[in-house]
């Protein structure tokens, strides 16, 4: 049901693991819908020259989340932000309907990482960004500066 | 991928490997038997003997009379006939069906259809290792109550229900009684008669006999509408030229399964035991699923905390060994395994789940390499895990 591809990057999944120091960190989905997907970023002029990843879920969510990070370093934050979901798909060579939420919630575990790099450095997000807290994403990054 | 390993099979709950003997029988009968068994002339009358043969063979293996005996399409078919054909049939009697939570899916489904039909079904709960209590079955029971049907063993966590004493609830109200035995028979000795049940459902791939046959039990007497109209098949009762190739291989496959039963499922059960022990001496944060004592001789099931259960699947596959799992991915839904939720387990717990089910024919060498595999592979994926992080993080 995967190709070779997913299942290449689901047995030898790349950039696994955190950033030390991290500039930016994005975290999205929730265990209760048995993914969730954590993007860390290095991120040096506006070009990401690092990103690691940690993920709960099947070997989509794992082989999405690989495939993710490789296809964001070296862009810039321009860049990795126009990354759909679609060309993380494309770059897999398909996955199953059932599986294409993996790649959605890729796509927004690297937006909400760079979202919160715009954040940590008090710079303007492009578009606005995702104002948090719509839950849309499973994820709270919004309502952290509330509870703290 | 190709596999270099050899293939350790750890799924005979989802189906079994045909045995020897009954790929023989079966042969034989496609070769030699082609007739069809409602002619008259020599070559239908050879295919009715054997028809009827099979007959009497299932019924002495599960002690009920010949004429008790309907053979069906696969299991499926004979939960869905018991349960529509059962509820149209008796409608003036009443329109409340009692089942479980936790029964498989060709009993749920039928049940959700009749229920957009005018019936009332009651899912009764279960406690948390997967049994229902007979509390709760005679509270649900009500005046228009027409049929209960509770499974005989649970597929995913292998409970063993109290059906004896469920039918006998339910046989002194007038009501009544079918079990899903798909996963019992050929594996628990099961005596029809002294069981008490109006109905009963078994499928041949469950005990090394062939997918796409299955038989229906019902107890002489009991009023039942036919679920496949047609020709005069099985008494009228199903219609559809015999299947008898898959038939005669389910009466040799019952045969094979009920021969020294108790033996091999002494041999089962402790080989079953050891893996429950490894697996938990060997494998921290874990959750044992089901019962300990009331529970197939062949099943083991756990969740592996901060890993979800395709994940696992995929990597064990790669190792050879072939499992099943009840996380959302493998349900082909966005919840995981009803079965597990109506345990208790939370949604996180449930998408970490294993089943693994053994044969007598399962060794111990196999066993100790899934487990060395299984603590590997676990290790590995709660490395990748963030929720593995966060949980070390609280403690
Ligand atoms: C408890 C139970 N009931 C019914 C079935 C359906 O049987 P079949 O595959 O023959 O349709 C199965 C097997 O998948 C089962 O485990």
């Amino acid at each position: 049901m995967y190709t070779e591809k997913v299942m290449d990057h689901f047995t030898n999944p790349r950039n696994v693991g955190e950033l030390e120091g991290a500039d930016g960190v994005g975290q999205v989905g929730n265990a209760k819908c048995g993914d969730i997907m954590k993007i860390s970023l290095k991120v040096e002029n506006d070009v990401i020259v690092d990103a690691k990843f940690k993920t709960f879920g099947c070997g989509a969510a794992v082989a999405t989340s690989s495939m993710a990070t490789e296809m964001i370093i070296g862009k810039t934050l321009d860049e990795a932000l126009a990354v759909t979901n679609q060309a993380v798909v494309e770059a897999l060579e398909g996955l199953p309907p059932a599986k294409i939420h993996c790649s959605v919630l890729a796509e927004e575990a690297i937006k909400a990482a760079i979202q919160d790099y715009y954040v940590k450095t008090g710079r303007e997000i492009p578009g606005g960004g995702c104002t948090g807290c719509c839950g849309s994403c499973g994820h709270d990054h919004g309502c952290e500066t509330e509870e703290e | 991928m190709t596999n270099v390993n050899p293939i350790i099979y750890l799924d005979h709950a989802a189906t079994t490997p045909m045995h020897p003997q009954v790929v023989e029988k079966m042969a034989q009968v496609m070769a030699n038997t082609y007739g069809n068994a409602s002619s008259v002339y020599s070559v239908g009358r050879e295919a009715k003997a054997l028809l009827e043969a099979s007959r009497e063979s299932v019924a002495k293996s599960l002690n009920c009379l010949p004429n008790e005996v309907y053979f069906t399409g696969c299991g499926s078919e004979a939960d869905n006939w018991a349960v529509k054909g059962y509820a149209m049939a008796n409608r003036k009697k009443g329109n409340h069906i009692i089942t479980t939570k936790i029964e498989h899916h060709a009993i749920l489904h039928p049940c959700e259809f009749l229920e957009k039909n005018g019936f009332e079904v009651t899912y009764l709960p279960v406690d948390e290792t997967g049994l229902v209590s007979l509390e709760d079955v005679k509270n649900a029971i009500k005046d228009t109550t027409i049929l209960i049907s509770v499974m005989y063993a649970n597929n995913e966590v292998g409970t063993i229900e109290p059906i004896a004493e469920i039918a006998k609830i339910a046989k002194e109200k007038g009501i009544c009684m079918h079990t899903d035995a798909v996963q019992a028979v050929g594996a628990e000795a099961i005596d029809f008669k002294a069981l008490g049940v109006d109905m009963l459902s078994l499928s041949a791939h469950k005990f090394g006999g062939p997918k796409g046959v299955g038989a229906l039990l019902v107890r002489k007497g009991v009023k039942l509408e036919p679920f496949m109209h047609g020709g005069a098949q099985e008494r009228s009762r199903r219609a559809g030229t015999e299947n008898l190739a898959g038939i005669a291989g389910l009466a040799t496959a019952l045969e094979i399964s009920v021969e020294n039963l108790s033996e091999k499922q002494a041999k089962i059960k402790a080989m079953r035991d050891y893996l429950i022990s490894e697996i938990e001496a060997n494998i921290p944060h874990i959750k044992f699923n089901g019962n300990r004592e009331h529970r197939l001789a062949n099943n083991v099931n756990f969740c592996f905390r901060y890993i979800e259960g395709e994940s696992l699947l995929l990597m064990l596959d790669i190792n050879g060994i072939c499992a099943s799992s009840g996380s959302a991915c493998t349900s082909g839904s966005l919840d995981p395994s009803h079965v597990l939720l109506a345990l208790g387990l939370p949604h996180e717990i449930a998408h970490g789940s294993l089943r693994l089910t053994l044969s007598s024919k399962t060794t111990r060498e196999e066993i100790d390499y899934t487990v060395s595999k299984l603590k590997e592979i676990v290790h590995r994926l709660r490395l990748m895990s963030p929720i593995y992080d966060m949980s070390l993080e609280e403690n």
